[in-house]
């Protein structure tokens, strides 16, 4: 029961970045029916800043909570002035273009990103440090570190803002609009271009903090570090609906639990089938995507939208 | 509804009928030999050593994801020519080295040395560390009869890929064996965990001769978990090793992997002590994994704070030139060129089958890394030191003879 | 017929004199780029008709690569009769039946990338532009790792020793590179002016209209997935025994991608730009190999340039250098054929 717990627990801290990771990635598609491939490397660039930023600060020799949340605000900042360029910049004089266009595009970003941050950060990794004093802890028979608690807490806060964000207030309610039907909404009086970048900008903060999470409890970053937390953040967002908000969190989480349980039942699929399911874990979360756009493209929490000739 | 999309450009009108086969495969000779004689003048011109030159390439992994390794075997290999040069040089000539780098990988690694052997005229060749690489390398170096040594190449493999291939650094067998055997004798373990790098060649081949040995021994592998080198989170296997109940943990991966790893497996409460291979070797080791890492073991090539003079000599060139201690890579690297040179110094002219010969004949060298003996597989027989690291520092806690 | 078969001999015959000749003309490096280049324009022109004739996004072409590569490999390491190179200067070529050896494994390769395609295929009933795209990529990545766990081919070791083309009879490899670049080319021209192909291209235009007009929609992507991994398999396998050696990373999304920006920097649904852009990006990289010494980090610039490229050619030129149209349509070909009228084909 321990174990179980302990895994439990993993899964839902590495969860709760896929999902910050993800909620980005469904706005943005919501409002544009665009995959922004780019996403993943302005995480990246959060947990980079990040680490930057701790240094600058001196938070190395002189960890404190306060330092760790302007860390994050820095890298907040640094990440949605990015995210909104991005979309200036790349995104919106394609607008009317295929969308394989927009696509391809989005993919050059990402490279881009990935490889100019070789450049930039150099490829060696680097290693995030410990920006307020880490402790272990021990909740029954679960031992984990206040680090992890941390980040499910922040995670959680973020989404719980988001979620006022999006259902409580005007631009979250212009932002649905804009989603349900672009042309309806700009004839409506909402400013779409505005709309759009500032949804990009909303979805970049919250992966700089998903970056600097990240950092956190797992120290090695390197400016290829966005490529596979990107991809299953992307498919945690499939997985709960795309577009849907409270889907890609519980995607996100989904995803956390599946990859941390693939590896626990290792032992037992093992002995039984003589497959090491643990060394599958990449494949099994493509897997999932691949059936989940299959069986139900709308993903779990998704309503099904018919095709209009 | 989104934004209005148009399609891609409209349909094409009715084409006109393209050339067939005979016209296609004329315009492909046509352009084929356009290449060609823009290119082929090419290869005569450049390249070739100067007769008071010997001509050495190296290739290695200077960026990309096993950059650190690369870099650091290269200025072994660096120090280890100048020194050659202010000697003299090899028979009084230079020895000239080109140094390219494959971004560690594999069809670079193969790019790469054929342009070092038809353009350089390389007589010899220094790479690679990564096993990968150097296969894919293997075979080109020996069909053009090219000698070449791999500084820490440890896959079996690498030198049974021909005659002319060598290494100086000990096998994997050999080196997963030997910890199996620390493990069971000198910590008296019974149940071993294994945690192995499912990307890496290196730490799939060393876990699976730990397992074999150890189990040999009487040892029971009570866990063997894998990860992907360039995954950050271990947590989930650690967990499951943790239930598992070992006493040890052998985890065969690269320094940067296993730092976090003895960190999270901390954090999860797991205290037991984690084993490993050269792959450990860094001077960053203990930098990321710090506390963490106390009371673990990992096999090397040499200790560094050997007080033997040749040990001790190389450390204090290679710290006071780089401002950095010397980690295995760097010494394998030096060893790989001295060796090269002193073949080449025995060789009764400077050819590549000569060399070869004099490479293969090599009895009780003695390189800063042990002494080198070349077996009839061109690997060389050589001990294998366990380092433990105590009280922040590492320090040598037994040698291996070969068995 | 007869016309077909002489055709057929005489490229046989080009092929073989090209490889006698060319090791001689040239050295070693510049021998390996044209490889290269034949590699890369089969790939190219293979993915060409799945995403620019057919109008499918995929995005895991290195996937079929890997197939045929790791297929092909197996069957002449374990099954060609003493021809693996596990041991040193195993014997003399054993001549003619040697090539059919060959043949026959990238054949068999190429088989089982097609089958692969087909499964691929299926799912892309469904589904539309980025979620295709997320799919293939997907698919490709589920391939990497299932390989990269096969222990009998060496899984992450790699696959070392796959016998090397030479070892097969007297040609050096180039006649089979060079064999297959100019089938893909043929098969894909040819493929376009048929039927096959005009629903390849209605497909492309408007699915649903294609449906609707009685085109068999399903047919037509799937089949297009199968010819286009079957290329792409019969490539990977002629680079395995190229390299003499196999590897999982070497096939992973950014191989996919660089296959694909030689496709959108030809132009999407040209083949002829297709062609000139893998010989493009082919050289460009050893042309620019010298600039790595001036970069940050001595870093490679490669993949840095080519994403921007592909950028700055979304922004301005989406096309790419031929658009829709083929070389004889943008060159002047057979005036005769066409003495007035519109002699450029497709918007730019």
């Amino acid at each position: 029961m321990n174990t179980f717990l302990q895994h439990l627990l993993n899964g839902i801290a590495t969860g709760s970045i896929y999902a910050l990771l993800a909620l980005g990635y469904t706005m943005v598609y919501g409002v544009l029916k665009l995959i922004n491939f780019a996403h993943s490397e302005i995480f990246m660039v959060g947990a980079f800043t990040g680490y930057y930023a701790a240094h600058a600060l001196g938070l190395a020799s002189n960890p404190s909570l306060l330092g760790a949340a302007t860390v994050m605000l820095i890298s907040m900042t640094v990440c949605g002035l990015l995210g909104f360029l991005n979309e200036r910049i790349a995104y919106r004089p394609l607008r009317t273009a295929p969308r394989i266009t927009s696509l391809i595009t989005a993919m050059g970003v990402s490279l881009f990103l990935q490889y100019g941050g070789q450049m930039v950060f150099g490829p060696d990794p680097k290693f995030f440090p410990q920006v307020f004093p880490k402790s272990n802890l021990q909740l029954g028979g679960v031992v984990t570190t206040n680090y992890q608690l941390f980040v499910v807490a922040v995670a959680i806060a973020l989404m719980a803002g988001l979620q006022w964000i999006v259902y409580r207030t005007r631009f979250g309610k212009a932002m649905r609009a804009v989603s349900h039907n672009f042309e309806m909404a700009s004839l409506m009086g909402i400013p779409t271009d505005r709309i759009i970048s500032m949804t990009f900008v909303l979805g970049s903060v919250l992966a700089a903090a998903a970056g600097n999470l990240y950092g956190l409890v797992y120290p090695r970053i390197d400016p290829l570090m966005g490529v596979f937390p990107g991809l299953k953040a992307f498919v945690a967002a499939v997985l709960g609906g795309i577009g849907n908000v409270p889907g890609a969190m519980l995607g996100g989480m989904l995803i956390g639990l599946v990859e941390e349980y693939a590896v626990a039942i290792d032992p037992w699929a093992w002995g039984a089938l003589h497959v090491h399911v643990g060394r599958f874990k990449d494949a099994i979360v493509f897997a999932i995507l691949v059936a989940i756009l299959v069986f139900r493209p709308s993903g779990l929490l998704g309503r099904y939208e018919p095709e209009k000739v | 509804m989104t934004p209005k999309r148009p399609s891609l450009p409209t349909a094409q009108p009715p084409r006109r009928e393209g050339p067939g086969p005979l016209a296609l495969s004329a315009i492909a000779l046509v352009a084929l030999a356009a290449v060609a004689s823009g290119c082929g003048g090419g290869g005569d011109r450049s390249g070739g050593a100067a007769a008071s030159e010997v001509v050495v390439g190296e290739y290695g992994s200077l960026t990309g994801q096993t950059a650190a390794f690369g870099s650091q075997t290269h200025r072994g290999i660096e120090l280890a020519v100048d020194e050659i040069n202010a000697a003299g040089g090899v028979k009084g000539r230079t020895f000239r080295l080109v140094t390219e780098d494959d971004q560690s990988k594999q069809e670079e690694a193969a790019t790469v040395v054929r342009k070092l052997i038809s353009r350089d005229k390389v007589i010899a060749l220094l790479g690679e560390v990564a096993s990968s690489c150097s296969l894919a390398a293997a075979p080109i170096a020996q069909e053009a009869k090219v000698p070449m040594i791999s500084p820490s190449s440890t896959n079996p493999k690498v030198t049974l890929v021909g005659d002319y291939i060598f290494r100086v650094c000990f096998l994997d067998d050999f080196q997963g064996h030997a910890m199996a055997r620390f493990c069971f004798n000198t910590l008296g373990a019974r149940k071993a965990a294994i945690l192995r790098d499912i990307r890496q060649d290196y730490s799939v081949g060393l876990a699976n001769f730990f397992a074999e040995e150890f189990a040999r021994l009487g040892g029971q592998v009570a866990s063997d978990q894998s990860y992907s080198s360039g995954d950050s989170d271990f947590k989930a296997q650690l967990t499951a090793i943790r239930a598992a109940g070992a006493d040890v943990l052998f985890v065969p991966g690269y320094y940067n992997d296993v730092g976090q790893i003895a960190i999270q497996a901390r954090d999860l409460g797991l205290t037991i002590p984690l084993t490993g291979g050269d792959g450990w070797e860094s001077p960053t080791l203990l930098a990321i994994g710090g506390k963490a890492l106390e009371g673990c073991y990992y096999s090397n090539h040499f200790d560094p704070s050997s007080s033997d003079p040749t040990v001790a000599n190389f450390f204090r060139k290679y710290s006071d030139r780089y401002h950095e201690a010397p980690g295995a890579l760097a010494a394998l690297g030096y060893d790989s060129a001295k060796l090269l040179a002193d073949a080449m110094t025995r060789a009764t002219d400077i050819t590549g089958p000569a060399i070869r010969g004099e490479l293969a004949a090599t009895k009780g060298w003695a390189g800063v890394s042990g002494l080198i003996t070349m077996d009839q597989n061109r690997n060389p027989v050589k001990p294998l030191v366990v380092l433990q690291i105590q009280d922040g520092k590492i320090s040598l806690r037994e040698t291996i003879q070969p068995f | 017929m007869a016309r077909r078969l002489a055709l057929g001999a005489l490229l046989i015959g080009c092929a073989a004199l090209l490889d006698a000749l060319l090791p001689r003309l040239l050295d070693p490096y510049m021998f390996q780029i044209l490889i290269y280049i034949g590699i890369n324009i089969t790939l190219a022109v293979s993915l060409n008709l799945v995403n620019g004739i057919t109008g499918q996004f995929s995005i895991g072409h290195a996937g079929f690569m890997a197939i045929g590569a790791y297929v092909s490999a197996y069957i002449t390491y374990f099954f060609g009769p003493g021809l693996a190179t596990a041991t040193p200067s195993g014997g003399p070529p054993p001549g003619i039946a040697g090539e059919f050896v060959l043949f026959g494994a990238l054949l068999a390769g190429g088989l089982a990338a097609a089958g692969a395609g087909w499964v691929v295929g299926l799912p892309s009933l469904r589904l539309k532009g980025d979620y295709l795209a997320i799919v293939t990529l997907g698919f490709g990545e589920i391939i990497r790792v299932l390989i990269l766990n096969i222990e009998t081919v060496g899984g992450a070791r790699g696959f070392a020793g796959v016998p090397p083309l030479q070892k097969f009879s007297p040609v050096r490899g180039f006649f089979w590179v060079f064999l297959l670049a100019v089938a893909t080319v043929i098969v894909s021209v040819r493929l376009v002016n048929s039927s096959y192909g005009r629903a390849m291209l209605a497909v492309r235009e408007d699915e649903v209209a294609a449906e609707a007009s009685g085109v068999n929609t399903t047919q037509t992507k799937v089949g297009a997935f199968v010819v286009g991994a079957f290329f792409a398999g019969m490539a990977g396998g002629l680079l395995g025994h190229y390299l003499q050696y196999l590897n999982p990373a070497m096939f992973t999304f950014v191989k996919s991608f660089e296959i694909l920006i030689m496709v959108v920097l030809g132009g999407m649904g040209s083949i002829t730009g297709s062609v000139l852009a893998a010989a493009i990006m082919t050289i460009l990289p050893e042309a620019l190999r010298g600039v790595k010494d001036y970069t940050p980090h001595n870093i490679d610039p490669r993949m840095v340039l080519f994403s921007l490229l592909l950028i700055v050619l979304m922004l301005t030129r989406p096309t790419g250098l031929l658009g829709h149209r083929e070389i004889w349509d943008v060159v002047p070909w057979r005036r005769r054929r066409h003495p007035a009228g519109p002699n450029s084909g497709g918007a730019a």
